[in-house]
């Protein structure tokens, strides 16, 4: 059949692209392994030309099918599954990029973007190591590149092919019989982003993400280099901007992770220890735990060993959480793992293929690298940032252990599982993490390297540590921290640790001025760990005094003796109505909707109640894409330089958008009658005639009469009603009255002699738009994302400093 | 150092010991008034599973579980009915069993397995273009 309006040639020509990456990526593999191996130096030299010729086609072909598919996606060919799936006309050119990442098969392209990038920057910068190190980014490129072939050898499926059509996917779809299935309406607009994806932290997340996966490969390869070229101390001062680099860059991605979770998602926070953040977490600890054994080899000679470990095991951390994230292993543990794809086993292979020889090789020469015999001074640098870097490991083993249970269960047939408290899970142990980091963070630097003058050492600590003491003494004893939900030890480690981070914090900032005179450029290290400090008062103190500001105590259930007193977290704002909400009022307002019907805004206006700052919160729900019906939550927030209002909608009624079929019951009734409804019971007390009171102002020459009726809940709550009808120019008219929380309407309809009158009442929880919302108050959550920044820019700053330092070797 | 790692490894040991395992609904209701974690779908035999009015109390949801081996359970969620439930799969609880009702007062007490929340849905996708 001859398709009409299709545009077949993109996607052949980026087919053929992803075949001569997958080949030239394996030509540059094997080159670059013939360069290690030459010995004459011709024949180095001749094979070192072919690999990068090969390496930069490679490199070249990856950005240009990354080219294409944005091409197809801003064009909005849907005539292709990618595009069709994954993006859709409504979207800007943020989300447009957004949609590439969205697939698996984009990922993996913006994977060996980014290894394309790093790869390149190696040829020119890496001198002798270029040929021992490209090759093992190479066989990396290559490994990338089997993901997205789309190629079947007997059955089995390599990859997964970004260029498929979507008719080739959908072979059996009726649609598709007709040659002009363009025309259709089905194929005018594709299935979208995901509504959550659709925040601007996902623009730009993802690739910085990437780019430190990517980066972690460089340390790796450098230690892969020393172990197979037995060259085992002569490549640390190279590698160490690369690791300082992939430290920065992976924990500035994660952490712009955890602020898309904060913005968009509904965990009440931005971090959940959710297997998915576990596994780019642990590889980031590892790393950075590999950097500080590779400076205090640098400057020592001790710890070259755990270095090699830990870039080794680094790289292999994040090789198994590719895996672990998108095998489908974790969709019980997860709330946002990918599914299986159909490669589990072409995953497992790719892990287990840089493992084995990565692992075998560093078992091998183990004893062959060089260490010194003689035990670290216990006054000593080294020896306590070994120390540090040991703790960072076995926090980031813990993590991952528990992470990893679903894998566990699977091998072992057993089946464990996290309990219900999966955070205090986590947190117990990685308080202590924090505290014993913490100290000696702040203590190391006043350390000298191999030992260090007690008294000076003391003389020097003393006032960082008095300040501390009295910073975070103040907070401690006027800062309200009392988060008792898991017991006066969690409160103490919590208190400690507040210490701990300070101390940090104070310690490393006074190091800039006394250890360093103020000489900034060398500071680079002290500006990260001052940055570290304020991240982690950040942390602590926002959640540990994190609040539910919408707490309800109009339904207070009973908790079990856990939580006798405790309210219950939703508000039930009724649209209008002022309520009471802690230190605020709360009205909703209104709502909105976005131009393309997606996105309904609620605004909901906080009053101050002393007065003192007003403003609107507007929460979203936004439509599912993707064929699936229903809507998501959007939080929104108040941002205050100390503190973080931050609300999201738990109902509306847009959610559950049924027909309002409930139907008025006539009672009649004689005062002193009771009436029952679902929830409770009314008493009709009296009906007086012509009334004149705050709600009806008749005179006796009107004709009107009034109910008073009570009305007791089930859970016995009083309210009271007032019906009314009158008639005027000859009309009847009726004033009905609204218990909006018991969901009842209550009319009088007639007086059916001089003893009864009729009432009527309806049943219906649509009498008024309402919002259930909740509420949850973060304080100082801006020491976090400051102190990330700060951690960053100190990062590069020692990058700038130790790139210079490498220099001079080499001239 | 030696002592230091015997230390975290006594730790590890002794928090594998704080580890639930998955339990099945029958086995939950013997463990009564314990912390378990139960896979579970939503009993769809019965004409509403989920009873949830946010009018009247926006914090309280109930719904109906059958388990794999066939066993049924009344389930009380103290908060709001997490979206998307009707459409769910499967669902992971963590909560103890009171008498006949498996009670869940942690928030994140609940894990809804949707058909692919985050991802590709082919089924939902080919529905998607096979409808008129």
């Amino acid at each position: 059949m001859n398709y009409i309006g299709e545009h077949l040639f993109p996607g052949q020509l980026g087919h053929f692209l992803l075949l001569l990456s997958f080949v030239s990526s394996l030509v540059a593999s094997v080159a670059y392994f013939k360069a290690t191996v030459a010995r004459a130096d011709d024949e180095k030299n001749s094979w070192k030309r072919l690999a990068r010729i090969a390496f930069i086609a490679d490199a070249v072909c990856v950005a240009a099918v990354f080219a294409i598919i944005y091409y197809l996606i801003s064009s909005h060919y849907f005539e292709y599954y990618y595009v069709w799936n994954h993006s859709d006309r409504s979207l800007n050119t943020g989300y447009l990029l957004s949609s590439i990442w969205e697939g698996q098969e984009g990922s993996f392209l913006l994977w060996a973007f980014w290894h394309g990038v790093l790869g390149i920057i190696l040829i020119f910068k890496a001198k002798k190591w270029e040929a021992p190190v490209m090759t093992v980014v190479s066989l990396m490129q290559f490994c990338l590149a089997t993901m997205i072939l789309g190629l079947y050898v007997f059955d089995i499926k390599i990859g997964s092919n970004p260029f498929l059509l979507t008719r080739e996917v959908f072979q059996d779809a009726p649609l598709f019989n007709d040659p002009d299935y363009l025309s259709n309406a089905r194929m005018m607009d594709g299935n979208g982003l995901n509504q959550l994806l659709q925040n601007y932290w996902m623009v730009i997340h993802p690739p910085v993400l990437f780019l430190g996966f990517a980066s972690t490969i460089v340390p790796f390869a450098y230690a892969v280099a020393g172990l197979w070229r037995k060259n085992y101390g002569g490549w640390t001062k190279a590698a160490l901007p690369w690791a300082l680099f992939s430290a920065a860059i992976l924990g500035l991605g994660i952490m712009m992770g955890a602020r898309w979770a904060y913005e968009s998602l509904n965990f009440g926070g931005y971090w959940a220890w959710d297997p998915v953040e576990n596994a780019s977490l642990v590889p980031w600890l590892i790393i950075v735990a590999g950097l500080h054994t590779q400076v205090v080899y640098n400057a020592t000679g001790h710890s070259l060993r755990p270095t090699y470990f830990f870039y080794i095991l680094g790289f292999i951390l994040i090789l198994y959480s590719t895996y672990l994230t998108r095998s489908g292993d974790l969709q019980d543990t997860s709330v946002h793992a990918f599914t299986d794809l159909g490669m589990n086993w072409q995953l497992r292979l790719f892990v287990l293929f840089f493992t084995i020889p990565a692992l075998a090789l560093f078992l091998a020469r183990y004893k062959h690298i060089p260490f010194i015999a003689k035990e670290e001074e216990t006054y000593s640098r080294e020896f306590w940032m070994f120390i540090g870097s040991l703790v960072l490991f076995l926090s980031g083993l813990f993590i991952i252990i528990f992470t990893s249970l679903p894998v566990i269960n699977k091998l072992f047939n057993t089946n464990f599982t996290v309990g219900s408290e999966v955070e205090f899970f986590y947190n117990r142990i990685q308080i202590f993490v924090a505290i014993v980091l913490g100290v000696l963070t702040a203590v190391t630097q006043y350390l000298k390297y191999k030992n260090t003058n007690k008294k000076n050492f003391a003389k020097k600590i003393a006032l960082p540590l008095i300040i501390s003491l009295l910073i975070s003494g103040a907070i401690s004893l006027f800062g309200g921290i009392e988060y008792r939900a898991f017991g006066p030890g969690f409160l103490a480690a919590i208190h400690l640790a507040i210490f701990a981070s300070v101390f940090t914090f104070a310690a490393n900032a006074g190091y800039v001025w006394s250890g360093l005179s103020g000489k900034l450029k060398a500071a680079g290290g002290s500006v990260a760990h001052v940055g570290f400090g304020m991240m982690m008062v950040g942390i602590l103190v926002s959640s540990s005094k994190k609040e539910v500001l919408s707490v309800n105590y109009l339904n207070p259930l009973n908790f079990g003796s856990e939580n006798k007193e405790k309210g219950t977290e939703n508000m039930t704002l009724f649209k209008g109505i002022r309520t009471d909400m802690g230190k605020y009022w709360a009205t909703y307002v209104k709502d909105s909707v976005d131009a393309f019907d997606k996105t309904t805004y609620f605004h909901v206006r906080m009053e101050k109640k002393d007065g003192k700052g007003d403003f609107v919160l507007t929460p979203d729900l936004i439509r599912n894409t993707k064929g699936q019906e229903g809507l998501s939550q959007n939080p929104d927030a108040k941002h205050y330089w100390y503190k973080d209002i931050f609300s999201y909608i738990s109902y509306a009624e847009v959610m559950n958008p049924e027909k309002d079929t409930a139907q008025f019951r006539r009672h009649t009734m004689k005062p002193g009658d009771t009436a029952f409804y679902s929830g409770g019971y009314m008493v009709l007390d009296r009906v007086t005639p012509n009334p004149s009171n705050d709600r009806y102002q008749f005179t006796p020459q009107d004709t009107a009469i009034m109910a008073e009726l009570s009305i007791t809940s089930s859970d016995g709550r009083n309210f009271r009603a007032t019906p009314a009808f009158y008639v005027k120019n000859n009309q009847v008219h009726y004033n009905m009255d609204t218990i909006h929380s018991q969901g009842l309407a209550i009319g009088l309809s007639q007086v059916v002699d001089n003893q009864h009158v009729g009432v009527v009442v309806k049943e219906s929880s649509r009498l008024t738009p309402f919002i259930a919302l909740k509420v949850l108050q973060f304080p100082f959550i801006n020491l976090i994302w400051a102190g990330v920044i700060l951690m960053i820019i100190g990062f590069i700053m020692s990058i700038v400093r130790r790139a210079k330092a490498i220099k001079p070797e080499r001239s | 150092m030696l002592v230091g790692i015997a230390v975290v490894i006594a730790v590890l040991i002794s928090m594998m010991g704080d580890l639930s395992t998955y339990e099945t609904l029958a086995s939950a209701k013997q463990k009564e008034g314990k912390s378990v974690t139960v896979i579970a779908m939503l009993d769809k035999s019965l004409p509403q599973p989920i009873l949830y009015d946010p009018a009247k109390n926006a914090n309280y949801t109930v719904f109906h579980v059958v388990d794999s081996l066939g066993n049924k359970a009344k389930v009380e969620y103290h908060f709001e009915k997490p979206f998307d439930m009707e459409k769910s799969e499967r669902i992971v609880l963590k909560g103890k069993m009171k008498g006949d009702v498996f009670e869940i007062t942690q928030k994140d007490g609940i894990l809804i397995k949707c058909p692919s929340k985050y991802k590709d849905d082919p089924k939902a996708a080919e529905n998607n273009l096979s409808q008129n």
